[in-house]
């Protein structure tokens, strides 16, 4: 993993340098053959998920792109969402303070809570193979973060994209199927724009197309930009769970199995969401199983010591009251998470699990953000935090080159955010690999190292707050 | 050639003292085709729009009282003089304005057409003529709401002639931007030495010393001309970095901004304001001379 930091890192400290070193400048290789028609955009986004939904809210929500022209692409039909379902739906994301920040700038968080979420104030993580735990807490009254389905985000945000319809014209059931690259600029006989072609023929042009359609990225592969990819042997398993007894139900509980790590998501005071990540036949069993087999999975996974060996325990005990003597307060009192009594008939399904980083988010009129630029293993509940990170950071640099007259494709801005996002992403991205690593193994010497430093990192108030 | 033949006879058929030098034209043919490389030549040019562009758009939102979200500069009526392949006239049309694009170079002229032409906003919002200062002089007198001069008058044969020719193509209380170069040791050092024969950020004489002008004197020939000096800010390019700042000093490169007076040209300041008091009060609502 230092060779991947070493590797994506390294073009990041090329960056002053580009300037002068560079004999052409970056742009992608194939050039436009013939001037092709279709309206002309100021900025279109390839991919209408949450990430890519969110950016042009954003952008149709900025005071200096008021007289500017967006699109967003969507390969699906329009979802409605005038009502939500009793029920719960099983794809749900851990939203952290600063994307519900990111949020309410526009006016989506507001819906977001007139439809429903959950606040956690406290994240318990431990290790199957030890005692070792740590844990998330505000001092302050403040909630740590909020799981919220995805189907509520997107809910909202369709609304907020409504709300700027003058501005921001959504193509649903569009999927783009070609991207011509124009040359840069200064050489053009020919358009200086980026041309789209849609599958049903119809073709758009933009000063700035932003890839937000996902890890598989169409932008990201006709950019020729280049991934460092990994396939985890592991796929991810969801369901929505009713729990034993009604509780609180204010923490978020995550175990680290060595087939991977399970969690539980708050949903409300009597159901949680289910994500645990496993090897691919442990998913395929778990979701062939019936109810009753499922749910006593569950609960062994949570409670279970059968991992746990003699010296380990004497290890970690030894080091736990070392620590209570250095630092008094060093160790927390562990809670039990709640036993989970069923779980919604159709609500369990799987997914493959990898990782995913593009060595550039940016070239001459394009940008990449979410997925599309990074893919992470869900056990940080990272994943569209960062997107929306990129989010707050592009338009940012958006708002201010409008603000300046600039054209919006000109890779100056679009460097600054590529390395602000980067600095920012790298080291997460490369901690959450190790981790996941980390505590994929039974071997004595890492579950002791890792036991370590998660009692270590529990007692020390500084870097858990970094995290 | 064909247009370097032809502008030469321009200049034979002119009749009054021509702001443009002919010598100056023929470095700038050469490379006409290169503006738009970002990192070719003009980089400091196209960096320069960084401090610039903000410069003038905060200067006249601040003297204005009306503000379009997402145009700031709408309705405002700006002329770009040596605009060249019409690097700042693009930034300044997209923020809204008006302008009109006037370089004596032909080739400039026709490489910001055709870069403009791509962007239908812009294509409407921004004209570009082959002309210099003093041609227009008779079809705009008083036209426009605000002059740019940018990296322009270090370039002029006749300096004064300009700034009678820039007061009278503008509004009474229009604005006048100008950045340039001083005459200093260090702008010899920095601004010629190391831009053009060391680093060669800047094309090898593109500049003469011998024509920058420090800022003393272009106040007095600004004051003297009807114009009423606001504000002189040093700038600094940073050539690691490639980047433009506003520096406390003026030593190397300036910008400088000047209001016209409000009537006949007066430059004290009392007989401009009891002369503004007896007259209309808003510059656009007419003028009476």
């Amino acid at each position: 993993t230092s060779a991947v930091m070493a590797v994506v890192c390294g073009r990041g400290l090329l960056v002053p340098l580009r300037r002068r070193l560079r004999a052409d400048p970056r742009a992608p290789l194939r050039s436009v053959t013939a001037a092709a028609a279709g309206p002309l955009y100021d900025v279109v986004v390839s991919g209408g998920g949450m990430v890519g939904s969110a950016m042009a809210a954003v952008l149709g929500h900025d005071i200096h792109f008021r007289d500017k022209k967006i699109a967003l692409l969507e390969a699906g039909p329009r979802k409605e969402y005038d009502r939500m379902p009793d029920s719960y739906s099983n794809r749900v994301s851990s939203i952290s303070p600063g994307s519900a920040t990111l949020l309410s700038s526009f006016g989506a968080w507001d819906h977001v809570c007139s439809l429903r979420l959950k606040p956690f104030r406290r994240m318990q993580v431990w290790d199957a193979c030890s005692e070792a735990m740590i844990v998330f807490e505000k001092d302050d009254l403040d909630d740590m973060g909020y799981i919220v389905e995805n189907d509520v985000i997107m809910a909202a945000l369709t609304k907020q994209l409504d709300a700027v319809a003058d501005r921001v014209e959504v193509f649903y059931g569009s999927r783009a199927v070609g991207y011509t690259w124009p040359l840069p600029s200064h050489s053009c006989d020919t358009s200086p724009w980026v041309q789209i072609e849609l599958a049903d023929g119809r073709r758009l042009q933009t000063k700035l197309l932003i890839g937000a359609d996902g890890h598989n990225s169409v932008v990201r592969k006709e950019a020729e930009i280049k991934t460092i990819e990994h396939r985890y042997d592991q796929s991810a398993v969801v369901a929505t769970l009713h729990l034993s007894e009604a509780t609180d139900n204010n923490v978020a509980w995550q175990r680290f199995l060595p087939t991977g790590p399970i969690a539980l998501l708050p949903l409300s005071d009597t159901a949680s969401s289910l994500v645990w990540s496993t090897s691919h036949e442990h998913a395929s069993e778990l979701l062939s199983m019936d109810e009753e087999s499922f749910v006593d999975s569950i609960n062994s996974a949570f409670w279970s010591n059968v991992n746990h060996s003699d010296f380990i325990d004497t290890a970690g005990a030894m080091f736990r009251s070392a620590i209570s003597l250095l630092k008094p307060s060093g160790t927390a009192v562990r809670q039990l998470p709640p036993s989970v009594a069923k779980a919604d008939p159709e609500s369990r399904a799987m997914f493959p699990l990898g990782m995913g980083h593009a060595t550039e988010y940016v070239q001459h009129r394009v940008a990449l953000i979410g997925d599309a630029a990074h893919r992470v293993h869900p056990l940080a509940g990272q994943g569209v935090n960062l997107g929306f990170g990129d989010i707050a950071c592009l338009a940012h640099h958006l708002s201010a080159a409008a603000f300046n007259g600039s054209d919006l494709g000109s890779l100056k801005h679009l460097l600054k955010f590529e390395t602000e996002r980067q600095r920012h992403n790298v080291s997460l991205i490369a901690a959450i690999d190790v981790l996941k690593r980390l505590y994929s193994t039974r071997l004595a010497p890492l579950v002791l190292l890792r036991t370590w430093g998660l009692q270590a990192t529990n007692a020390l108030p500084p870097v858990k707050v970094r995290i | 050639q064909l247009s370097l033949f032809r502008l030469t006879m321009k200049r034979l058929f002119s009749t009054s003292h021509s702001s443009v030098d002919s010598k100056e034209m023929k470095k700038f043919q050469l490379l006409a085709h290169k503006w738009w490389d970002e990192e070719g030549e003009f980089s400091a040019l196209h960096s320069m729009n960084d401090i610039r562009v903000p410069f003038i758009r905060d200067t006249l939102l601040n003297m204005s009282s009306n503000y379009h979200l997402g145009n700031p500069l709408s309705g405002v009526k700006i002329l770009d003089v040596g605009c060249g392949g019409g690097l700042l006239s693009e930034p300044l049309g997209r923020l809204g304005a008006s302008v009109t694009g006037i370089d004596p170079l032909e080739d400039n002229i026709r490489t910001a057409d055709q870069h403009k032409s791509f962007d239908p906003v812009l294509a409407k919002r921004i004209q570009y003529k082959s002309s210099s200062l003093e041609e227009i002089v008779e079809e705009s007198m008083e036209t426009f709401d605000v002059i740019v001069a940018s990296e322009v008058v270090e370039h002029v044969a006749d300096l004064e002639t300009f700034i009678k020719c820039c007061s009278q193509v503008l509004k009474p209380e229009g604005s006048l931007f100008i950045t340039t170069i001083n005459k200093t040791q260090l702008s010899y050092v920095l601004g010629i030495v190391v831009a053009e024969k060391i680093i060669g950020i800047v094309p090898e004489g593109t500049h003469e010393w011998e024509k920058f002008v420090p800022p003393e004197e272009l106040e007095r020939l600004l004051e003297s001309n009807g114009f009423s000096v606001k504000t002189v800010n040093g700038m600094l390019y940073n050539p690691l970095s490639g980047s433009w700042s506003w520096m406390e000093s003026t030593s190397v490169n300036y910008a400088m901004h000047a209001v016209k007076s409000g009537a006949q040209g007066q430059s004290s300041p009392t007989d401009a304001l009891s002369e503004m008091e007896s007259e209309q009060p808003s510059a656009t609502a007419g003028t009476t001379v």
